[in-house]
């Protein structure tokens, strides 16, 4: 274990430059360039805002400005952590099938590749909702200082989790499809068009989902200038390293056999 | 023993032939299934099969070596196992210092990318840093040429384009183990003698070279050891020379002609004064025996030889016509015999001994062997190219400062 990761870490610049391609040739595909990034997010956001609008109508109360920055907090990390895992799940049988059978160097690279360049749009997109959050007056607290610590958890979790679909979809060719069904439908499990308070005394089953802790602290500490829930966030962590160090032993165990199934 | 820059020891690999289960959907059944019958497991043994069988050879330190044998000999998977990219079922591979592979140089391309932003993608993938590629960066791509394009995407280049930069860039990796997989076969004629020189140079600078090669020239002017191998079976390690004469010798098997052919080649055999023969010395003398056989009645017919080199570039081409001999015809049944005698003056390499029949007043070609056998001239002197001069130095002095610039 001391040995492999001492080799990915003198394959770090390669790390850099796979994320590195990986940005520069989504920018370079398409017209928008950098509204990219956005594109994802945007269409979360809106989506989330339909949704909040029909609870407000029910609820017969207007949508409170809180509501609409709440869901926009939260759905950027979710864009990032559903397209870390579903670039990684295609990263060693996609475009990189070739390099996979012809040169040598630790394949982990490619998954992790994948969540640092999702980083990367997370980042942009991360850029324009800041002038949002501004132009909305939506305040700020100390309990700022949380947010790269939960977004750290965040990129742990996609990355063991992202680890283990990519080594996972090169054995078995439906790994992808089930994975597109998850990311797809893990919205509505997980608090990002809802809070997790509207639940009550029940929020705490929605927050056995490890990204709910985190997107709910986010939530927390930037809309409505509290705390996250601390013992929650650190099951979120907990887990995160569980996946992180599990998916690593796993992609690692499989590694030897990838060339020949591929 | 430690000085070997690379070692295989004792190295089996295994393959399974077949489907194997590439869905979850497949496999759940066959689990549930299999659990049930369980003897069923044996029966996945016998599609098993080696790829490679207790290989052991050793690379000097600076050493060209060459892997050579037929298509599905395992010469891939062992420099697949030497890359690391597969490992051994069984035995050890070891490897020391810094090994990098020219095995389909461009696989790491992307073709959105333009040629410079390639070659430090390209240049990372293949083990360099950044700063070693900014300091070659300049040397790269004056070696590939591509000065003009360097700015363009790839996928605008053409195939020969792609493949030199992809070469260029995996030149100047500067590994202490090099392994080359018929990757010189790209570019023009300019290009692959740019790619030989900078490979005897490699070599010459210490760099351990590993090459794999259906280019039997190219493997002798290069390596001065090779392993023959056989369905994942060493057959031989030894001098190049020697290696590729037996691995000709083993692969000599006369092609049966077509039986529904109306006059075809029956015999062809190259021979020297004791008899049948593969391998010659430079400037020796070779004779080709053909025998035709007619099936119905032919008339006007010539037998034609020529002569081609690996890549079935013809050298040399004559006929019985063309030597002054009247065309021939045959009844059914009838058989011709001629002896062409070749002064072979080429230079050391392997070649291929073609026939036809032929016949000139329609250009109608009855039987075709191309190639008929293959032959392999060896030569005691240091000359390269495809025919030997015999050269002999007659002079050479340095020439007084004032005969020189007399004016």
């Amino acid at each position: 274990m001391k040995e492999e990761l001492q080799e990915l870490y003198k394959y770090r610049e390669l790390l850099y430059m796979i994320a590195n391609r990986d940005v520069k040739v989504r920018y370079k595909q398409s017209v928008m360039g950098f509204m990219w990034a956005i594109l994802v997010p945007t269409m979360i956001v809106i989506s989330g805002i339909v949704v909040r609008y029909a609870y407000a109508m029910a609820a017969h109360v207007p949508v409170a400005k809180a509501d609409i920055a709440s869901v926009a907090v939260k759905s950027l990390p979710w864009a990032f952590l559903v397209s870390s895992i579903r670039f990684g799940c295609n990263s060693l049988i996609g475009p990189n099938n070739g390099l996979v059978t012809k040169v040598y160097f630790p394949r982990e690279i490619f998954p992790l590749a994948a969540v640092l360049s999702s980083l990367f749009d997370f980042l942009v997109a991360s850029g324009a909702l800041l002038v949002f959050l501004l132009v909305a007056r939506i305040g700020w607290s100390i309990y700022l200082v949380w947010i790269p610590i939960l977004i750290i958890g965040l990129v742990i979790l996609a990355s063991g989790v992202g680890m283990v679909v990519a080594a996972a979809s090169l054995f078995f060719r439906d790994v992808k499809y089930i994975v597109e069904v998850l990311l797809t439908f893990g919205i509505f499990f997980t608090p990002v068009f809802y809070d997790v308070s509207m639940f009550g005394d029940k929020g705490k089953w929605l927050l056995l989902n490890p990204v709910a802790p985190i997107l709910d602290g986010l939530g927390a500490c930037i809309v409505r200038q509290q705390p996250p829930d601390l013992p929650w966030c650190l099951y979120s962590f907990c887990f995160g390293t569980v996946s992180l160090f599990g998916g690593y032993v796993f992609f690692k165990h499989l590694e030897p056999a990838f060339a020949e199934s591929i | 023993m430690s000085d070997a820059a690379l070692r295989f020891e004792h190295v089996y690999k295994k393959f399974r032939k077949g489907e194997t289960f590439d869905s979850l959907r497949d496999l759940i059944p066959a689990l549930t299934g299999r659990m049930f019958r369980q003897q069923e497991l044996s029966k996945t043994d016998k599609r098993e099969f080696w790829a490679l069988q207790d290989v052991s050879f050793e690379v000097e330190r600076g050493e060209a070596f060459a892997i050579i044998g037929h298509n599905g000999a395992g010469k891939s998977t062992a420099l697949k196992i030497l890359s690391r990219i597969m490992k051994p079922t069984k035995g050890r591979m070891i490897v020391n210092g810094r090994l990098s592979a020219l095995i389909e140089v461009s696989a790491g391309f992307h073709q959105d990318l333009t040629g410079r932003e390639n070659i430090f993608l390209n240049g990372t993938i293949l083990g360099m840093t950044k700063r070693e590629i900014e300091s070659k960066l300049d040397e790269i791509i004056a070696f590939s040429g591509l000065e003009e394009f360097i700015d363009t995407p790839v996928k605008r280049y053409s195939s020969g384009m792609y493949a030199r930069l992809g070469f260029s860039v995996a030149a100047h990796v500067d590994p202490d183990v090099l392994i080359v997989d018929e990757v010189l076969s790209v570019g023009d004629y300019v290009f692959q003698q740019r790619c030989m020189e900078r490979l005897r140079s490699m070599i010459g600078g210490g760099t351990t070279v590993l090459f794999v090669s259906h280019n039997l020239k190219a493997v002798t002017e290069l390596c001065n050891r090779a392993m023959l191998l056989e369905h994942g079976k060493v057959v031989t390690i030894g001098q190049t020379d020697s290696v590729v004469r037996r691995y000709l010798c083993d692969s000599l098997k006369p092609s049966t002609s077509g039986p529904n052919k109306s006059v075809y080649i029956s015999e062809l055999k190259v021979r020297d004064q004791a008899g049948e023969q593969s391998t010659f010395e430079s400037g020796q003398t070779a004779w080709v025996d053909i025998e035709v056989t007619a099936r119905e009645a032919v008339e006007k017919l010539a037998v034609v030889i020529w002569l081609t080199d690996q890549s079935q570039y013809a050298l040399f081409n004559t006929s019985t016509e063309r030597l002054g001999h009247p065309p021939f015809s045959l009844n059914d049944g009838e058989s011709y015999r001629c002896t062409f005698e070749l002064k072979l003056n080429i230079a050391h390499g392997s070649f291929h001994v073609c026939a036809a029949i032929h016949r000139y007043d329609i250009q109608k070609d009855y039987d075709v062997k191309a190639p008929a056998t293959t032959i392999f001239v060896g030569s005691t002197m240091a000359v390269r190219g495809a025919v030997n001069c015999f050269p002999r130095l007659v002079e050479a002095r340095t020439v007084a400062e004032a005969a020189s610039s007399s004016k």
